[in-house]
């Protein structure tokens, strides 16, 4: 318990410091924010205002990399249904889109005050019950199974391409020059802050998605230290810095249709529960060698791609009919692979 | 001896697994994991279950435990 606490304290901590060295404010670490970047950044999308290659998600899978190695803990392994994993990754990522943060930013937002995340939080855990009660009636992950030794190095192997990219800024790759992805703490300190917490959460095994679930189902609050821990150490910071402002309008790159944001994150727990992780897990899972954790990253971008070519994304000012659309889309497709066995094998024939 | 095999389930199927084991009174139960995640599932769940936790060396890439009363 003490690990995990003193886990979430500083990545609660570091997430303050990002936004006080230049990162988006409520945003010094968001998965889907920075991975939505990324495939900005990488041209998968045209907004404009969200272009950059994050170096904090370069750490986190380098980090968790280099840990896992070093423990012993670094298993090349997939197999246990990529298809699926990619739908749920992609899912994961509209429904981030549609709340604007993956659950980690959500626990940043409310310890700045910003009580449409709180709303959020409630669509969270409602889809981590859904998720739980799909566990419950059978829903079956598939079983990973060892994967050729190279495939393991396929993901941090793109880590490092993209911080080369990063570094060298060929011409293919676009930087914001407005808006949150021109905002960005020095490159240096982001990969450091992504590298540390890459190894704590690799060693913790933090989850955002895993502390309610493994409460509901075998009544283990582990989990939820580390998301305490978080939680403290943004508001402690947000107030000491000055960035505390209570309330549900005029938030920082967020916006205050409450059916939405509870929707939005029904969608990322229910998938981060049929998927076995959290964005921020499945990062972490994906630098030691799980492939399938790796496809689900894969769904993410391709998620974030689609949002934003489509216009799937909402912003400041409100989500769009079509995002509302895609959020439902979503709560269908995984009640079909939750409880109707869509994209998923029958107990028979996995047996 | 009951045993139970759950290598390469994602979270949280392995410490499942292991929940409805004990709960058909599965005893002593001899558990393979291949992660460490789920092998320090297991371990508190089977902790605060009040049963005794035995590691063993199992396969390479493998943890075997082994869970009986106390």
């Amino acid at each position: 318990m003490k690990k995990i606490l003193f886990t979430g304290l500083i990545i609660g901590a570091m997430g303050i410091t990002l936004t006080a060295l230049g990162n988006p404010a409520n945003m010094g670490f968001c998965i889907a924010c920075f991975l939505r970047d990324i495939a900005g950044g990488l041209g998968l999308h045209g907004a404009g205002a969200v272009q950059y290659l994050r170096p904090e998600i370069i750490g986190l899978g380098l980090g968790s990399m280099f840990i896992a190695r070093a423990k012993g803990e670094f298993r090349v392994r997939g197999g246990a249904n990529p298809l699926g994993r990619f739908v749920l990754g992609f899912a994961m990522m509209i429904g981030a889109l549609a709340f604007l943060g993956c659950p980690l930013r959500t626990v940043l937002r409310l310890g700045a005050g910003d009580l449409n995340a709180l709303v959020g939080l409630g669509g969270l855990a409602t889809g981590i019950f859904c998720g739980v009660l799909a566990l419950k009636k059978g829903y079956n992950p598939g079983r990973a199974v060892a994967q050729p030794a190279s495939s393991g190095y396929v993901f941090p192997g793109i880590l490092l391409a993209l911080l080369a990219a990063l570094l060298l800024r060929p011409g293919f790759v676009i930087f914001s020059e407005s808006g949150p992805g021109a905002q960005a703490a020095p490159i240096l300190a982001a990969l450091v802050a992504g590298l540390v917490v890459g190894i704590l959460a690799q060693r913790t095994r933090l989850c955002m998605t895993g502390g309610v679930r493994d409460m509901l189902l075998v009544r283990d609050p582990h989990l939820l230290w580390g998301f305490g821990g978080i939680l403290v150490a943004a508001l402690v910071g947000n107030v000491i810095m000055g960035y505390f402002q209570l309330g549900f309008a005029n938030q920082p790159i967020a916006h205050t249709a409450h059916l939405w944001n509870f929707l939005g994150l029904t969608v990322v727990g229910y998938a981060g529960v049929l998927a076995g992780g959290c964005p921020l897990r499945q990062l972490i899972l994906a630098g030691t060698g799980d492939t399938d954790a790796v496809i689900t990253v894969f769904g993410m971008v391709a998620g974030a791609a689609v949002a934003h070519n489509f216009g799937l994304a909402a912003s400041g000012q409100g989500i769009a009919l079509a995002g509302q659309i895609a959020v439902l889309i979503c709560l269908a497709v995984l009640s079909w692979m939750g409880f109707g066995q869509g994209l998923t094998k029958s107990k028979k024939e996995a047996a | 001896m009951h045993k139970l095999d759950v290598c390469g389930l994602s979270c949280p199927f392995p410490v499942i697994e292991v929940k409805k084991a004990l709960e058909a009174g599965q005893l002593p139960l001899e558990v393979t994991v291949d992660a460490g995640a789920p092998r320090d599932n297991i371990k508190r769940f089977a902790k605060t279950s009040g049963l005794k936790i035995k590691e063993q060396a199992g396969q390479p890439g493998t943890f075997v435990l082994v869970l009986s009363k106390e």
